[in-house]
């Protein structure tokens, strides 16, 4: 019996067969479960969102469909800071966008602090009211870490300066070193921070060496790179190239502040 | 082949304390040190740990008289994956939060030495419905000790079980000042060592002659 197990031709077919039926299984499951697993990842931004504004709070459970009514979704235009007008929110995709040839801005050397390679020339934003006034601004924010790209979104209160919250929802950086910038104790630093100066330029640090001023977020201890890249993608991200125009639209008054 | 009823209560119950695959035999540290944080997070580590080594056993059973043994390893290795990768979607799909935490150590599970060690040792020589319980025995003993591990560091760590407040921690205005050690995976090799300690005055003849 086993003699004829190590033959050539058995050790191909056993080889062959297995691979087969194992990729069959493997493939199988991962289509079955698409479309529990796409749901459960737009609610899980839809949290993301709703943590970032604060108006859930870290381990609540809420009800986050209720809650987003108080969100105004919009997709603007990168450039000009201008919603635009008939694009259906719930299909706009990003990450597809910033791939597609015309709908993307190729970044250069200079531009790419984020290190993104290139970007959409529309962004999908969000911004929560209260009693019909503007209460913070929420953004997308992506950008490189160490091992992967972060994807998050930052909250800036109405004056555009202030931060209210970060949040990030997808990454794949070290467990606990770079990792712990979803750790909430981390998170809890953010809020109050100043991210722009008085020119409305980004100026949010992470720090080595203890928070002096109030623009400094103290750095991730073991993850350099990663307290580097999240550094980074907010200095693109709240600046000219990044949202800078859209938040002077807010700031001058536009999208019904 | 007749089914032993004894010898399979046996396979299942003696990888629990006599034979604990963490324990005694020292496999599976990575993913008992990082895992056991947690109460929620070590049960649902050990629930994929079991149904893996469980499906693994007695897939690599059923087709142990067919496996080539040059390519032997291989074929375990593919099997293991695949039933890995499966149990990873389904977390994915039915505890999105619970996998997220669990991020890549789910996908370690491939490289756990507890589930290549059963197959080798076990499967490979013994019929299917036994390797399934011995899957099932082992995922036992992996999952009581990684239970045991995660109930003291989530206790006295941060004063709760499975997420309910039992201790009332100092910071949300209690008594209890947590014990921040415990929280930090390192504090796991103590937790770990105290309990093989224990588990070896309690059986001697686990202690390893000197």
């Amino acid at each position: 019996m086993s003699a004829s197990n190590d033959s050539f031709g058995k050790t191909i077919g056993v080889a062959v067969g297995l691979c087969l039926l194992c990729s069959l299984a493997v493939s199988g499951a991962a289509v079955a479960l698409k479309k529990d697993q796409q749901a459960n990842k737009a609610a899980d931004v839809q949290r993301s969102i709703l943590l970032a504004s604060g108006l859930l709070k870290e381990g609540e459970a809420g009800d986050v469909t209720a809650l987003f009514a108080n969100v105004e979704t919009l997709i603007i235009d990168m450039e000009s800071g201008e919603k635009v007008e008939g694009v259906d929110v719930a299909k706009f995709n990003q990450r597809k966008l910033a791939k597609t040839p015309g709908a993307n801005k190729v970044l250069t050397k200079d531009e790419d602090i984020a290190k993104i390679k290139r970007r959409s020339k529309q962004a999908k934003v969000y911004l929560v009211r209260e009693n019909g006034k503007l209460k913070s601004i929420v953004l997308p924010v992506h950008g490189y870490g160490l091992f992967s790209t972060l994807y998050g979104f930052i909250a800036l209160e109405a004056d555009t300066k202030t931060v209210v919250g970060l949040k990030y929802y997808e990454h794949k950086e070290t467990p606990g070193l770079g990792g712990e910038i979803v750790n909430p104790q981390w998170i809890a630093k953010w809020p109050g921070r100043t991210a722009l100066n008085d020119q409305y330029e980004p100026i949010i640090k992470l720090s080595k060496t203890g928070v002096k001023n109030d623009n400094e977020i103290d750095a991730l201890s073991g993850a350099t790179m990663t307290s580097r890249g999240v550094e980074n993608m907010m200095a693109y991200w709240l600046g000219k190239d990044g949202f800078g125009p859209f938040l002077k639209n807010i700031r001058g008054g536009k999208h019904g502040v | 082949m007749a089914f032993d009823k004894a010898e399979a209560k046996s396979v299942i119950v003696s990888p629990i304390f006599d034979n604990n695959p963490i324990a005694l035999q020292v496999l599976g540290i990575c993913s008992a040190l990082a895992v056991t944080g947690k109460m929620e997070k070590a049960l649902v580590m050990s629930i994929a740990l079991t149904v893996v080594l469980a499906f693994s056993n007695l897939i690599i059973s059923t087709i142990r008289n067919h496996i080539p043994s040059s390519i032997r390893i291989i074929v375990q290795m593919t099997i293991i994956a695949s039933l890995v990768i499966v149990v990873d979607q389904v977390l994915q799909a039915y505890a999105y939060e619970t996998a997220k935490e669990l991020s890549v150590f789910v996908g370690l599970i491939i490289t756990n030495c507890i589930v290549m060690g059963r197959a080798e040792a076990y499967a490979m020589k013994n019929g299917p419905v036994m390797s399934f319980f011995d899957g099932i025995g082992n995922g036992l003993g992996y999952s009581a000790l990684l239970m045991a591990v995660a109930a003291i560091r989530e206790l006295f760590g941060s004063g709760s079980l499975f997420g309910m407040v039992i201790l009332d921690p100092i910071k949300d205005g209690g008594w209890y000042p947590t014990n921040g050690l415990l929280l930090l995976p390192p504090s796991a090799f103590f937790v770990i060592g105290l309990l093989i300690w224990a588990l070896r005055a309690w059986k001697k003849d686990q202690v390893e002659a000197a």
